[in-house]
């Protein structure tokens, strides 16, 4: 709940444009509740970004996208593990489908 | 270096029925938000019976009478596949609601718990079958109200009703007329915890055999708070409790980290008794009635039954080294320091890999790991995963970066060295501590040489810190005999030895001004 109001604080603050928002849930599922969240509004109408649609791009810390655009070493050292434990193809494709359909930006 | 010993674990249920619909935080938030949601009218077909939670799975391994291993064997959903329970358990109890609601009146030393005259009347038969209750105990319930009074403390007076079967039975009243940290509410949850972490305590020492005059010092490590507007977490629980178990030769002080508490506990008890200080310290924690049915709405909706319908509770006793019960390796210890950082991996480095680091081991030489053992069929429809599956996965991923085991091992890993989460999702209940009791048995009479304990906990829940919590610690196999200080070799004693001169010489140095 406090995390969408710093998302919906910061996009005020610095246009839905400058924003993307990196996630680390380690299921797919809620994953895919988190980044809806932050796109096409809060599902479950409990939070601030409740029909508020801000549609941010949201990407998972195991996603190629993000993995590529970080240091190895950094990244080893911080996901490197959780990469091992979580389904990160399904997470994958769960952010891409969430993203290609509420996504703005 | 002779390490300290855990001599006895008590594990204790109670089933609460009335109180998942009374005091559970998720329904009475829902009452006061929603009061004609479909979920409150929903939730009454969905509690499960005395039997029903009798005959769970989990339940009996939480009390000692199935053990991790036949629970594993069992199919899941286990709510589905209902087991031949018994109330007693090698561990403990699993305590009908009525004879809580007792438990409750003794505990209550301010004349706040009021109870209907037949109600008390009925409950009174039943305890004498119950040896945690003396005579004495069953005197002390005393005669009872009129239901007219209990109705009139609650309707004009702001007391907390008491259900049982449905039915109003008595209150909880306020202790003070405007501070809220005594108001009956608060009075309520606390009578609670009080409760059940005497009657775990009381179990301890019934099932031990243990003289509870030999208990020197108990720390309670729930998540609860005692006090008053000026003192709002003042304590001291443990006191409270050891008073209610006969625990005379005894003081003790309340320990907090959320659900890490219980670990912390277990260290500091640890520590007590290896200094010194105590040679018999108690580590106890009661249980909650506003978790009771947390995920309630999940459960519902998938048309499962609430299954958090019990408060846990539970004791150990750390003393010191008997040459035979498993000794507590305070030199093996792991922390998440404030500088460790938040991410999973640098959690499980800091709890999990660093004590294996100082003993030389690899995360394969650890038997058993103990870890936050919640019961996934409770957490699964709830959305949050098999919980201690999960850790053991992140224990594997963690062998496997340190070259210790391969990336296909991973499944083999958790099977031979995880276990299935049994414990009630009572916040404190199922961290760590839960497998302790199987401990004594595997690591003195069956084939495990190690196991590690490790407690985690949520600091960030009460606003003061975004960081998480969480501590480990060995517990081995006690090899029967003192051990002896290992022999320096002589090469090993003449490089510590220029190593003090160098930082000697680098000392004076440094006071000449010279480095």
């Amino acid at each position: 709940m406090e995390n969408q109001n710093r998302v919906k604080d910061l996009t005020e603050k610095y246009g839905a444009e400058n924003i993307l928002v990196i996630l680390g849930a380690a299921e797919a599922e809620a994953s895919g509740l988190a980044a809806e969240t932050v796109s096409a509004g809060d599902p479950t109408y409990a939070g601030a970004l409740a029909g508020v649609a801000l549609g941010l791009p949201a990407y998972h810390v195991t996603e190629a996208a993000f993995k590529e655009a970080v240091d190895p070493a950094v990244y080893d050292e911080q996901v490197g593990m959780m990469e091992m434990v979580v389904d990160v193809d399904a997470i994958a494709e769960e952010m891409q489908g969430i993203r290609s359909q509420f996504s703005k930006y | 270096m002779s390490f300290p010993v855990t001599k006895a674990a008590s594990y204790v249920l109670v089933h609460a029925p009335d109180m998942i619909m009374h005091n559970g935080t998720t329904q009475t938030v829902e009452r006061r938000i929603n009061p004609d949601s479909e979920y409150l009218k929903k939730l009454p077909a969905h509690i499960r019976t005395y039997e029903e939670v009798i005959n769970y799975g989990p339940n009996q391994c939480y009390i000692g009478n199935m053990n991790p291993a036949e629970l594993a064997a069992l199919p899941e959903p286990w709510y589905q596949n209902p087991v031949k329970g018994k109330r007693d358990g090698r561990f403990g109890e699993i305590m009908p609601q009525d004879e809580f609601i007792a438990m409750m009146k003794l505990a209550d030393a301010f004349e706040l718990v009021v109870l209907d005259s037949s109600f008390v009347s009925g409950v009174k038969a039943k305890m004498g079958n119950n040896p945690v209750f003396s005579v004495s105990d069953i005197d002390k319930i005393g005669s009872g109200e009129a239901l007219g009074k209990i109705s009139e403390l609650i309707d004009k007076h702001g007391a907390q009703a008491l259900f049982h079967n449905s039915a109003l039975v008595g209150c909880v009243k306020k202790a003070h007329d405007v501070d809220v940290n005594l108001g009956a509410h608060v009075m309520f949850e606390n009578l609670v915890a009080k409760a059940s972490g005497a009657l775990a305590l009381k179990q301890l020492i019934l099932k031990n055999g243990t003289d509870p005059l030999s208990i020197d010092y108990v720390i309670e490590c729930s998540e609860e708070a005692c006090g008053d507007m000026n003192q709002r977490g003042g304590g001291n629980f443990a006191k409270a409790v050891a008073e209610m178990a006969g625990i005379d030769n005894a003081t003790g002080s309340d320990l907090r980290s959320f659900c890490a508490a219980p670990t912390h506990a277990l260290i500091s008890a640890a520590a007590l008794v290896k200094s010194g200080v105590y040679e018999n310290v108690a580590i106890v924690a009661g249980g909650s009635s506003a978790k009771l049915g947390m995920n309630g709405k999940d459960h519902v909706k998938k048309d499962l039954p609430i299954l958090e319908d019990v408060i846990g509770g539970f004791a150990v006793l750390v003393s010191k080294n008997d040459g035979l019960s498993p000794i507590l390796r305070t030199d093996l210890v792991g922390r998440h320091n404030v500088g460790t950082g938040s991410s999973p991996q640098a959690v499980i480095t800091a709890l999990i890999a660093k004590p294996l680091d100082k003993a030389r081991l690899k995360v394969t030489d650890i038997d058993k790991y103990s870890v936050e053992m919640q019961n996934p069929d409770v957490t699964k429809p709830a959305g949050a995963g098999d919980v201690p599956n999960g850790n053991y996965k992140m224990i594997a991923a963690i062998g496997v970066k340190r070259g210790e085991l391969e990336r296909t091992g991973i499944d083999a890993f958790v099977k031979e060295h995880g276990m299935p989460g049994w414990a009630p999702t009572q916040g404190h209940i199922p961290s760590g501590v839960p497998y302790i009791g199987f401990a004594l048995d595997d690591l003195c009479k069956g084939k495990l040489k190690r196991s590690m304990i490790v407690g985690k906990g949520s600091l960030f829940l009460g606003r003061m810190t975004n960081l998480f919590d969480g501590v480990s610690i060995i517990l081995e196999r006690n090899p029967g005999k003192e051990e002896e200080p290992a022999a320096l070799d002589k090469s090993e004693l003449n490089k510590l030895i220029a190593e003090a001169m160098k930082g000697l010489a680098a000392q004076l140095l440094g006071e000449q001004g010279l480095g």
